[in-house]
């Protein structure tokens, strides 16, 4: 039986974040969280094996209570198990920090053959923490999985994107991907699904139950810290060129030619 | 409050002036009956805390674990990436950028290969500032497998312990950094943008973009090291090369090393174009090209400017271009010289991909798109009428030049 | 307006939202102009398990009523009208076979269409018999363990893509009405062949086929109730489904609602948005004023439906008829607050004015509910009296 286990990250609408200029702040109020988009992939490439092969798909994140909401939506999906890695000590964690936890709550659902994670988070942008978790694990990883070639008798074939064009990877398993929007096209939830998520209750461990050593989670045990966080200055308004398309495009040429790009 | 993982507003302290829900950059504070109150969402910046007229914001204990040895890790090194057998191009990048910290810092700047040896990869990377090159040497290492690469790489970074270790923000940059730094237990901070040493703790101040560009944030590593970093293509210069510098060569056979992946094949599909990483220009196309074979009119113009062609989700989801031409939130972050933006209207997902381009070209006969918004030069018209405009322009200029 | 609806009917109604926004918007003026049926969507409706809504849980289905379903409908027509009609005309051609048929013959059909595995139609017009539903001439004549049937069903939506046909048939043809019996008739039946697709004015990615029956042997245990019941079970079914078609036209309205207004308050002439203009403001008040009168009547029509009302011939007729003839006056408003850009294809508007004449046609046209509800009132007045 395949054990897939999906982890998952509540982030803010992207196209819902303002920036008040005035106090040159990010707007967060009234912002809905979805599922990072990259994490949609990964559910449902998760999804997809255990119908080709049978088995469970558990859904992992760490976060605050309101991330539940999350995990049902992937419990609607199909998946048949949602945890929640959650205790105020546990905030403020950077990518090390969250890679120990999610590993404390990977190796606390037993075994298992297959993680999959999106390729980066839309808020931190740094993907870092796949890898990071396939390190705690101590299993092999491989970042922007575009395919799942062939997965079965301990082994995992896949391609993997790679600056102009892509690479076919295999290992053993139990190892991590990370995947790329190229793999599926992610599910909607289903009616039934829902139900079944109204019902189903996310498993909420906090630092005691998984064991963690309260010196390697949230802020303290965060190896970087954010110093300062401020706004970029908008850009300045552009010029529109006038006159007919030959006028027009005469202009963009002198203009690119006069900052010395062409 | 009471959770640990927020900071504590002493009550007696508080006057309710509000100065720190005015500083918090992500609004996570709010007056309450005349007190401040810290939500879940804080992430510990520090901001209230400095802008607090009466010291109540107590942040939780910095009772970190600190290595002893911060101070014995010394010089600079670039991690250099060689790709089909040359030089990747970020790395001459991270080789000016590593020679400014190093000399900030006084101490020197290496390379650290793990490809097969070449002379003339030796000779680049000397050539662009390295003091000295690192090779590792091992089968597993040679053949491309990451796991190996990782552990090897650790091995010597334990070994000879550098303070600070940039590797490009490349599929394989962003693969083995964060591997390593978990080994190491240390931090790692993600497409960095600026990098510099703050003169007084001589810490790497690492300046990067979240949340698609909408936020910056300065990061430290204080404690751990070595302070890694990545740093996407294209945002450091590269210095001016210098042919005949040399240096030595250090060759470092790891111990015995678990492999974990097999790499079985390459296959190199944009042989035609640039990569979009790699472009100083791009042009990128979206639904209002109307029609896949509308892509070459596009690749025409790019070809004219040497330019990558890029797309919006709505081309790539249409099946007009395959998805690695995706630029935006669910496609790829770019930063060229010229963006040029062809029938694409703008959403915030494709711009969160594209916004720190140094120049950015919008062409669209929409007047109101919103890329209307972040672009240096607009032009409203029928791109059927303005591309072909500005392929004769281009090719007219090509004739004088 | 608030409707104080479950946490279930939340979630239902909130599905078919994500489906519609996400899944069918993109792609309706696309399929509008290729005349294509959405094969793909009514894919992710089923998987979605939209189409289980109405059915009883022992059939696979998820138990919901009219009610859920005329949610759904709602949503889906928001986005198009088209699609809606192709989901709705499924569950129009499965309502005989819940309604009457056998525990075998619910058995047989019924699970693959709450899966959304197999589509329905329900065949009854023929080219001589419109409104008139009592002059058709398509028999169906006993012989041995079969019937077998001979005629033509005209404009049946679904016609082709349904696996799953309740067509109705006269076994005597002496008896005229009440000589008529409803079949299941499974695609792929020899002698059951389909005629061209229509072109249609609107909801064109819906599709309207001709049905062809020549010496089609259907197996007697595929008759629905008793002979001579086909009239009663006809009309049975269309007294139930008229609320959903009901919904199809508050959805369509609402839509077409919604785009005018984000249009209204964002084009300006005259220096100023048309939205301040009070011609245009009163014009959208009036619409939304409309919208949610028809959405609250098939609400209720379909919550008393479900709660048990015995006779609702007439309210079912006026939750089709008021919301239809909405539906038809928004969207030329609509066209209207958008003026020459609404008259475009390049605009969404047109399509729902073009989509929103069927309403006052098909299901019966709005002039037979009329004669529904004004026969309901004299028998009404009659029976007071006796
Ligand atoms: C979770 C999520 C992730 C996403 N990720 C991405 C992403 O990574 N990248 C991305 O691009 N999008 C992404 N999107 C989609 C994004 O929201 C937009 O839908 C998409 O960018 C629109 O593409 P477009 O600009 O090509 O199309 P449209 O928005 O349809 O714009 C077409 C433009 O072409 C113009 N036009 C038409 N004809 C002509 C002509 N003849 N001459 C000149 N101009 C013309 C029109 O005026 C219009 O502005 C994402 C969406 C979601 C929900
Ligand atoms: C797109 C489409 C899909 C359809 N799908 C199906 C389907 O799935 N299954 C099916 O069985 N049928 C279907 N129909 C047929 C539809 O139900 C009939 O078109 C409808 O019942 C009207 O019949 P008719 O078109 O023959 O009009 P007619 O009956 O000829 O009516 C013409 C006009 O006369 C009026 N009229 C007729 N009789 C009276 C009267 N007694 N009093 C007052 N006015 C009267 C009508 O209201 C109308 O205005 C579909 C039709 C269309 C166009």
């Amino acid at each position: 039986m395949l054990h897939v286990v999906v982890c998952i990250k509540q982030v803010p609408e992207i196209t819902e974040v303002s920036i008040d200029r005035r106090t040159n702040t990010l707007v967060r109020e009234g912002v809905p969280s979805i599922i990072n988009p990259f994490d949609m992939y990964a559910i449902e490439e998760g999804l997809r094996l255990k119908e080709a092969h049978g088995g469970t798909v558990s859904v992992i994140s760490m976060g605050p209570p309101q991330v539940e909401s999350s995990l049902k939506e992937a419990v609607a999906m199909g998946a048949d198990r949602a945890v929640l890695l959650s205790d105020s000590r546990f905030a403020g964690a950077d990518t090390l920090a969250t890679a120990y936890t999610l590993a404390q709550g990977i190796r606390r659902l037993g075994q298992f053959d297959l993680v999959i994670c999106g390729k980066q988070a839309i808020d931190g942008d740094t993907g870092q923490v796949g890898p990071g978790l396939a390190e705690e694990l101590g299993i092999p990883h491989v970042t922007y999985v575009r395919r799942i070639r062939e997965l079965g008798d301990g082994m995992l074939r896949v391609e993997r994107m790679v600056e102009g064009g892509w690479e076919l990877i295999s290992t053993t398993l139990p190892a991590l991907i990370s995947v790329v929007k190229d793999i599926n096209e992610p599910r909607l939830p289903s009616l039934k699904g829902i139900m079944r998520a109204k019902r189903t209750p996310v498993t909420v461990w906090g630092l005691e139950e998984l064991g963690c050593d309260p010196q390697r989670v949230g802020l303290t045990g965060s190896a970087t810290e954010v110093v300062r966080i401020w706004t970029p200055e908008p850009r300045e308004s552009g010029e529109l060129l006038q006159g007919d398309p030959e006028q027009q495009a005469r202009q963009l040429v002198e203009r690119l030619r006069g900052l010395g790009v062409i | 409050m009471e959770g640990k993982g927020r900071p504590a507003i002493l009550k007696e302290e508080c006057t309710g002036c509000g100065a720190c829900v005015e500083a918090c950059p992500i609004g996570a504070i709010r007056m309450h009956d005349g007190l401040a109150q810290i939500d879940e969402s804080c992430n510990l910046c520090g901001g209230c805390r400095d802008v607090c007229p009466s010291g109540a914001i107590r942040f939780p204990e910095e009772d970190r674990e600190k290595q002893p040895a911060v101070a014995e890790h010394h010089h600079v090194w670039v991690f250099a990436e060689v790709r089909q057998g040359k030089l990747a191009s970020v790395v001459p990048e991270l080789l000016g950028a590593g020679r400014r910290l190093a000399d900030q810092l006084g101490e020197s700047l290496h390379a650290v290969v793990v490809t097969a040896p070449r002379e003339e990869i030796y000779q680049q990377l000397f050539g662009y500032g390295a003091d000295a090159v690192w090779q590792v040497e091992h089968e597993l290492v040679f053949e491309g497998d990451e796991m190996a690469r990782a552990a090897a790489l650790c091995q010597l970074i334990r070994r000879e312990r550098p303070a600070v270790v940039l590797f490009g923000a490349t599929a394989m940059g962003r693969s083995l950094a964060p591997r390593i730094a978990t080994r190491l237990k240390t931090g790692l901070t993600a497409d960095c943008t600026g990098l510099e040493i703050d003169p007084e703790t001589r810490l790497l101040r690492q300046i990067r973009p979240a949340f698609g560009g909408n936020i910056m944030a300065e990061i430290l590593t204080k404690y751990r090291r070595p302070q890694m970093a990545t740093v996407r293509p294209r945002v450091m210069k590269a210095p001016r090369f210098r042919p005949d510098s040399s240096g030595p060569i250090h060759h470092f056979v790891p111990a015995e090393l678990d492999g974990g992946l097999t790499l079985e094949e390459l296959v190199l599909e944009e042989v035609e174009t640039v990569n979009l990483e790699d472009a100083d220009i791009i042009v990128s196309g979206g639904r209002g090209l109307g029609d896949p074979r509308n892509f070459a009119l596009l690749e025409e113009l790019a070809r004219l400017l040497g330019a990558a062609v890029g797309a919006s989700r709505a081309a790539v989801d249409s099946g007009w271009i395959p998805y690695p031409h995706q630029v935006g939130q669910t496609g790829k972050t770019v930063a060229p010289k010229v963006y040029i933006a062809v029938g694409i209207s703008g959403a915030i997902q494709h711009l969160v991909g594209m916004q720190s381009s140094d120049v950015i070209v919008a062409i669209n006969k929409n007047p109101d798109a919103p890329i209307f918004k972040v672009a240096t030069y607009g032009i409203v018209g029928d791109l059927f009428e303005v591309v072909p405009a500005l392929i004769r322009q281009l090719k007219k200029m090509r004739g004088v030049t | 307006m608030q409707y104080f609806l479950s946490e279930e009917q939340e979630a239902i109604r909130d599905l078919a939202r994500r489906l519609a926004e996400e899944k069918i918007r993109p792609q309706a003026p696309v399929l509008d102009e290729r005349e294509e049926f959405p094969s793909q969507l009514m894919k992710e409706l089923a998987r979605a398990d939209l189409f289980a809504v109405p059915f009883p849980e022992e059939y696979g289905g998820m138990g919901y009523g009219l009610f859920e379903l005329c949610l759904v409908v709602e949503q889906l027509a928001w986005a198009c009208a088209g699609v809606a009609t192709s989901y709705a005309a499924s569950f129009l051609g499965a309502l005989p076979i819940l309604e009457f048929g056998t525990e075998d013959q619910k058995r047989r059909y019924l699970p693959s269409l709450a899966a959304g595995e197999r589509m329905a139609a329900f065949a009854l017009t023929e080219p001589e018999a419109g409104s008139d539903a009592g002059a058709i001439s398509t028999t169906a004549v006993r012989d041995g363990d079969h019937y077998v049937l001979n005629g033509t069903k005209q404009w049946i939506t679904n016609g082709g893509e349904a696996d799953v046909y309740t067509v109705i048939a006269l076994t005597d043809k002496t008896k005229g009405a009440r000589g008529a019996s409803a079949f299941v008739v499974e695609k792929g039946t020899p002698g059951f062949s389909f005629g061209k697709k229509e072109k249609k004015l609107g909801i064109r990615c819906s599709v309207t086929r001709e049905l062809s029956f020549t010496d089609c042997r259907v197996p007697a245990h595929n008759r629905l109730g008793r002979e001579g019941m086909g009239f009663l079970i006809a009309m049975r079914t269309l007294d139930k489904a008229r609320p959903g078609v009901g919904a199809l036209a508050v959805g369509l309205a609402q839509g077409a609602l919604d785009e005018a207004v984000a249009y209204a308050s964002q084009r300006v002439q005259f220096g100023k948005p048309i939205s301040s203009f009070q011609a245009i403001g009163h014009k959208l008040a009036d619409m939304a004023t409309l919208i949610e009168a028809s959405r609250a009547l098939v609400y209720q029509v379909a919550r008393s439906i479900d709660a048990g009302q015995r006779d609702f011939s007439k309210e079912s007729a006026m939750a089709k008829l008021f919301p239809a003839d909405v539906a038809m006056r928004v969207t030329l408003e609509a066209v209207q607050v958008f003026g020459g850009y609404g008259y475009m294809r390049d605009y969404p508007v047109e399509k729902r004015m073009r989509d929103a004449k069927i309403l006052q046609i098909y299901e019966g046209t709005n002039e037979i509910q009329r004669n529904i509800i004004a026969s309901a009132l004299v028998r009404e007045l009659k029976s007071r009296r006796r």
